[in-house]
């Protein structure tokens, strides 16, 4: 644990963390920007898993784990979102939300 | 971090956003060194800054002209989801205040060692099915990351130039 800094304060940024998150997703009408604030929202997910093992039960391991299949599958979608991303910029000549219309066939 | 992150889904410019957002990794992974897990600070350091944010800037350059200014959203649409999200978090900061942490005391430190006899132990507590699972996941995502961003190169006779 960290001395000085107890659970709830980390609790607290994490939760601003994710409405801050939700907000860039429900605002923003860029793809990549949507992308940007899925991550903010896996990262706050992580810090709390992590927080959590490490303040309340720190003899097992078992949040260290999931943090870690947690960012393997953020890497995962991150890198296909990318590609999906550049093949409708290469088709549409535009990542807007508004403009993505070929996806549904 | 917490004013990063604002600026990361309120910036107008996208590069900046982006350069935002690694300062809020990277204060995350400041976070993860604090409470002493230093392989999954590491992790944190390698696989998001080093990687989702090299990834995310080539999108970025590829896709955009870099001094283009976002498009955004209406006024009163962004007013209600801040509301809206203020309202979340208000209930979140109640809950969590409002229940009785057992924070156990303890300054252990948790080497690499420990972690990856976790991953690849098959005991009860043992991770060894997702991890493969994970990895051969990781490898489908590559084999269709590839795939996809081909497009329509893999069809024949296929007169697009790109």
């Amino acid at each position: 644990m960290i001395e000085g800094i107890s659970i709830y304060e980390i609790l607290t940024l994490t939760s601003i963390l994710f409405f801050i998150g939700i907000y860039g997703f429900i605002t923003r009408k860029n793809l990549i920007s949507i992308l940007i604030s899925v991550e903010l929202i896996l990262n706050a997910s992580v810090v709390n898993f992590v927080v959590i093992n490490k303040y309340l039960y720190p003899d097992i391991l078992q949040g260290v784990f999931v943090s870690i299949f947690i960012i393997a599958i953020a890497a995962a979608e991150t890198a296909l979102a990318v590609s999906i991303i550049i093949n409708l910029y290469r088709q549409i000549s535009s990542v807007e939300v508004k403009d993505t219309e070929i996806m549904k066939y | 971090m917490i004013v990063s992150a604002i600026a990361s889904v309120a910036s107008r410019k996208m590069l900046r956003s982006v350069i935002y957002l690694l300062f809020v990794l990277s204060g995350i992974a400041g976070i993860f060194f604090l409470v002493d897990y230093n392989f999954l600070a590491a992790i944190q350091l390698t696989v998001y800054a080093g990687g989702i944010i090299v990834l995310v800037i080539f999108s970025v350059l590829l896709v955009h002209h870099i001094e283009m200014k976002l498009e955004v959203s209406k006024f009163i649409n962004r007013l209600l989801t801040a509301i809206a999200c203020l309202i979340g978090i208000i209930i979140f900061v109640t809950i969590i205040y409002s229940y009785d942490f057992k924070v156990a005391e303890n300054s252990t430190t948790t080497t690499t060692a420990e972690i990856g006899m976790g991953l690849l132990s098959y005991e009860a507590g043992g991770f060894i099915l997702p991890f493969e699972v994970i990895s051969v996941l990781l490898l489908a995502v590559m084999v269709g990351a590839i795939v996809i961003a081909k497009g329509k190169m893999l069809i024949p006779k296929s007169d697009e130039s790109i």
